[in-house]
């Protein structure tokens, strides 16, 4: 399969890998929302750190990806995107906008909505950490 | 010294044709392209004793004799041919009618043994898929436990495709022809690399193809055996009669007599190519255990071909692990590029768990792999699942020590 130069190129030089502690130590934290999606059966687990002022603005973001090329390309991307944004903002990213960055072909469309995914479920659990109602609905189960 | 760029190291698949072997092919194209049917001029002889020539090469590499291979398009209609054809030929009731005889054959099989098998299922005949165990496996035993008394025929390859385990074909060749069963094997990936010898190894039926042992592609043989017992084949093809009347259409003359002289090639070169080989499959394998933790070598330890490598690098996911090393031509174990996002259905079948069977190379070596090429290989995927595995968050959980089977995932 061909990759995109701009998949190539997230592949390559992936931004903000990392995460703000260990599974265990970002539970407690107020000011971290974390996101997992995928399962590894299926070839794809995204992780999602997100760090969040009081402000609801998300002031920075750390991913960490087991999937194919454009898997990481969409999660690197989304969390170049979503950083200094709003927690509203962030939640108006559509998968559709990743796959047109990276012209993701059609095979790889799910790992853009994983990556839409992440972004929701870190946000939830974000906003869960601090007593705020959820205004999102649940994202559609089918892939 | 580096190595000339991109490595082929996907011999399984298919590999470069033998210069040899073209060199052999080419008068066939312009000067003695004569219809080796054509009994009444030269240019018909020519052709004839073209691929008379390269059916005796072909029957000395297996130990047939030569009117006992049938030439075919490649391993997938040889295994199509063998497998249906003696189905119906030896059936028990006629179409149309359910109780049609018993077939064994196992899982981990090439799809074109599977489908054959699971359409004879659709026409009313039974089949038992073996299980192999964790070693990849298909043993004697495990043959004779699903004998029946209508077991009309047994098809096991030879070795696999994907992990190049080696099957009991000999003890189950025996074991059908003290059965009255005929057997049938795709030796697809083990003829040419190993000795082969029909009488003592018990083959009723063998199929091959040129272009996985250095010849062309589109071009393969079904050894049938003619005596003890003389085992009868319905076509598939109906037309002209050729082949014994078995596979009809003309004959791929230039394709054929580069087949043969594959096969005489083979027959002088296994095993120097094989102990080569042999060495160094292991080197890859024990230099990449040795510089990356949580690597699986799947299938049997020592029951392997010399030229297939299968490894499971766990947390990485084997489609951006090829991307990683994308000057090394080889295959992944997840399907992942197929859209169907399920991982090797042969690695399942071994009980390697999904994560690590998407984390899998198969790396197939060839008479042309260098020693260079191999310390490349190791050293840029070393590299590769190091860039990954910073990346994986299957990675943390297993350095923080939670058990990665026993988190409940969002599946989609």
């Amino acid at each position: 399969m061909a990759y995109s130069d701009k998949v190539i190129e997230h592949y390559q030089n992936p931004r903000n890998v990392g995460s703000f502690g260990s599974s265990k130590e970002v539970q407690t934290r107020t000011d971290v929302g974390v996101g997992i999606v995928g399962a590894p059966e299926c070839g794809d687990v995204m992780q999602l750190h997100i760090k969040v002022s009081p402000q609801g603005i998300i002031e920075d973001a750390k991913f960490k990806c087991f999937g194919c090329g454009s898997a990481i390309a969409s999660s690197s991307l989304a969390t170049e995107w979503i950083k200094g944004k709003s927690v509203d903002e962030a939640l108006s990213i559509k998968n559709t906008q990743i796959v047109e960055e990276l012209s993701l072909p059609p095979v790889k469309i799910h790992c853009s909505v994983l990556a839409e995914d992440s972004i929701r479920t870190a946000i939830e659990d974000w906003k869960k950490k601090n007593g705020i109602a959820s205004t999102t609905q649940a994202t559609a189960a089918a892939h | 010294m580096a190595p000339k760029l991109p490595i082929y190291m996907d011999n399984a698949a298919t590999g470069r044709c033998d210069p040899r072997v073209v060199e052999a092919m080419l008068p066939y194209f312009t000067e003695k392209y004569g219809n080796s049917s054509s009994r009444n001029h030269k240019f018909g002889w020519e052709g004839e004793e073209g691929v008379e020539t390269a059916r005796e090469q072909a029957a000395a590499l297996i130990g047939a004799n030569a009117k006992e291979i049938i030439w075919t398009s490649g391993a997938t209609e040889g295994n199509n041919l063998a497998i249906k054809g003696a189905a119906h030929m030896y059936a028990k009731a006629p179409e149309g009618q359910p109780n049609r005889g018993h077939i064994i054959t196992a899982v981990h099989e090439h799809k074109a043994v599977l489908d054959p098998c699971k359409r004879l299922q659709r026409e009313g005949f039974e089949v038992t898929f073996l299980e192999p165990k964790a070693d990849g496996i298909i043993t004697a035993a495990m043959v004779k436990a699903a004998m029946r008394p209508d077991t009309i025929l047994v098809s096991i390859m030879w070795a696999n495709n994907e992990i190049g385990t080696i099957n009991e074909v000999p003890e189950i060749g025996k074991l059908c022809h003290e059965r009255e069963v005929i057997f049938h094997t795709d030796a697809t990936q083990w003829v040419g690399k190993m000795p082969t010898d029909v009488e003592r190894d018990n083959i009723d039926l063998l199929s091959w193809s040129g272009h996985k042992i250095y010849g062309p592609k589109g071009v393969g043989a079904l050894y049938v055996r003619r005596r003890k017992p003389r085992v009868r084949l319905e076509a598939i093809f109906d037309g002209g009669g050729h082949e014994r009347g078995m596979r009809s259409g003309t004959l791929n003359v230039t394709g054929i007599v580069g087949f043969g002289k594959a096969c005489e090639l083979c027959k002088a070169e296994m095993d120097r190519d094989g102990e080569r080989l042999l060495k160094l499959r292991r080197k890859l394998e024990t230099e990449l255990a040795k510089r990356i933790e949580v690597t699986q070598v799947n299938g049997h330890a020592d029951k392997r071909l010399p030229n297939i490598a299968n490894i499971s690098f766990g947390f990485v996911e084997g489609e951006s692990l090829l991307m990683g090393i994308k000057d090394i031509a080889c295959s992944s174990g997840s399907a992942c590029t197929s859209a169907s996002l399920e991982p090797s259905y042969v690695l399942k079948s071994l009980g390697v768990g999904d994560e690590l069977a998407h984390s899998s190379l198969r790396l197939s070596l060839g008479r042309w792999t260098t020693e260079e090429e191999v310390d490349y290989a190791i050293e840029k995927i070393t590299k590769a699942v190091h860039h990954l595995r910073q990346m994986s968050p299957l990675f943390d959980l297993y350095k923080e020590g939670v058990d990665i089977s026993k988190i409940e995932w969002q599946t989609h």
